[in-house]
């Protein structure tokens, strides 16, 4: 039932977004023209498309993010069992953190933190 | 039936809490800015310019939407909504007031509240690199780039700075968590120990690091390096105009609210004070002062938030991420590391 309610609310914070939205394309005035619509640059001519190839670093973010993200999901049941577990689940979840710590150690060492 | 309506008026009273306070929110922020650089501020408009940000609502909706003739139109629309309605959605789990009757004050009683709002936060990020990709302007491209790194990077510090109010409280349900809180005076709040002193250090560490976090995971100042307007004009939101432009500076508010929510719930908390609140009254007098004393604290919170918007200079891209890889994540790493040693050898 909770669960029902969730999803109710997350209809009526997108039907919100889209009144609110929809309602400003009701209201105001449209009257596009070439000038207008031209992508904005500074004023000047555009130069060329901006879906060019940008920096490979933001693809690496994403990936050491993928892995280190797995990383807290894996430890969010530890965490709240993590009294009754005990010195066994000390040492399981230690084993787990010493292994990642040092993938980040290595990836430290190995300059993938550098942003210059 | 009756179940329906009790549904509908937490409805109404969760949207009260961001629909009605982050519009507010603006006005405070404006003036609070002004006072603290010598300025007036905006004083025009009503009494003590208290009606500005409906005079912004009007000028906002009845502006012409301009989609630019290179984006990519379905995206481009879709942008904003998809910012929008995690914020709002997210709070649907926090509760913001003590139970009146048998009923908690929380929209949806899910035992995995604090899972849920992480990943609906988390959600945030894909409007705002939609919106800035679909613009096909290189401003907004830099900038939704700039804003999905960091907000990617700081989640991993916040992750863990969550999962620390997690072990504290042994429970992943947000009521839980506030009643553990509740009624048992400061020293049982998260952030100082949860009850134990051995775990303030790690109480106060989480709470700190959240707190930074979530400064970056609303692209709030001295983080806001995706819409830097000296070297990218607006960001990602720079061809969005009308209320496409105002549902993008409406969500921020709506996720810092969402965002101080949290915090409160899992590390001050939640809706108890010592000495206001008394957790075993149920009466509606006493969820109304409940509900006050969780908004207030929600609002003490943002004010901090520009408090440090216009102390503190802003950073540079580098910096950012060096802070957030080599600084947060370690530290947050040690410090959950630390309190599973207290907590299991039982310090």
């Amino acid at each position: 039932m909770q669960w029902t309610y969730a999803a109710i609310y997350a209809a009526i914070a997108v039907l919100l977004g889209s009144a609110i939205l929809g309602a400003s394309h009701l209201i105001s005035p449209y009257a596009p023209n070439a000038i207008k619509n031209e992508t904005y640059e500074c004023g000047v001519p555009i130069q060329s498309d901006a879906r060019e190839r940008f920096s490979v670093r933001f693809y690496l973010v994403a990936i050491m993010f993928i892995l280190f993200d797995i990383e807290t999901v894996f430890m969010i049941p530890w965490a709240v069992l993590y009294k009754q577990l005990g010195v066994p689940g000390l040492i399981e979840v230690g084993l787990f953190f010493a292994v990642l710590s040092s993938g980040l150690v290595y990836l430290w060492k190995r300059g993938g933190l550098e942003w210059d | 039936m009756t179940p329906w309506l009790i549904f509908g008026a937490k409805a109404v009273g969760g949207l009260a809490c961001q629909m009605g306070v982050g519009p507010a929110f603006t006005i405070v922020e404006r003036r609070v800015a002004a006072w603290i650089q010598g300025r007036v501020g905006p004083n025009r408009v009503g009494p003590l310019g208290l009606f500005q940000p409906l005079a912004d609502l009007v000028k906002f909706i009845s502006k012409e939407q301009i989609v630019p003739a290179d984006a990519d139109r379905v995206l481009f629309l879709l942008g904003p909504l998809l910012v929008f309605a995690p914020p709002i959605f997210g709070f649907c789990v926090i509760p913001y007031g003590n139970m009146i009757g048998d009923e908690h004050l929380q929209i949806a009683n899910l035992p995995i509240g604090v899972l849920f709002v992480m990943s609906v936060i988390s959600t945030g990020v894909y409007g705002m690199m939609l919106g800035g990709w679909a613009s096909n302007n290189k401003y907004a491209l830099l900038g939704s780039l700039r804003a999905s790194a960091q907000i990617i990077s700081y989640e991993l510090s916040l992750g863990l700075a969550i999962l620390i109010a997690v072990m504290m409280s042994s429970s992943l349900d947000l009521n839980v968590i506030v009643e553990q809180q509740a009624g048992k005076g400061f020293g049982a709040w998260n952030v100082f120990g949860g009850g134990h002193l051995s775990q303030l250090p790690s109480g106060l560490l989480g709470f700190g690091l959240m707190f930074i976090c979530a400064l970056a995971e609303n692209n709030r100042l001295p983080f806001d390096l995706s819409e830097c307007e000296a070297e990218l004009v607006g960001g990602y939101h720079t061809e969005y105009s009308s209320m496409s432009l105002g549902v993008f500076m409406l969500s921020e508010y709506l996720s810092m609210i969402l965002m101080c929510g949290l915090m409160t719930s899992i590390y001050l908390g939640g809706w108890s004070f010592p000495g206001i609140t008394d957790p075993s009254d149920h009466s509606i007098l006493a969820g109304l002062i409940s509900w006050a004393v969780f908004m207030t604290k929600i609002l003490s919170m943002m004010f901090v938030y520009v408090w440090i918007r216009w102390t503190l200079p802003r950073f540079k891209y580098n910096q950012l991420m060096d802070l957030g890889w080599k600084a947060f994540l370690p530290a947050s790493l040690v410090n959950i590391a630390l309190l599973a040693v207290i907590g299991v050898m039982g310090v």
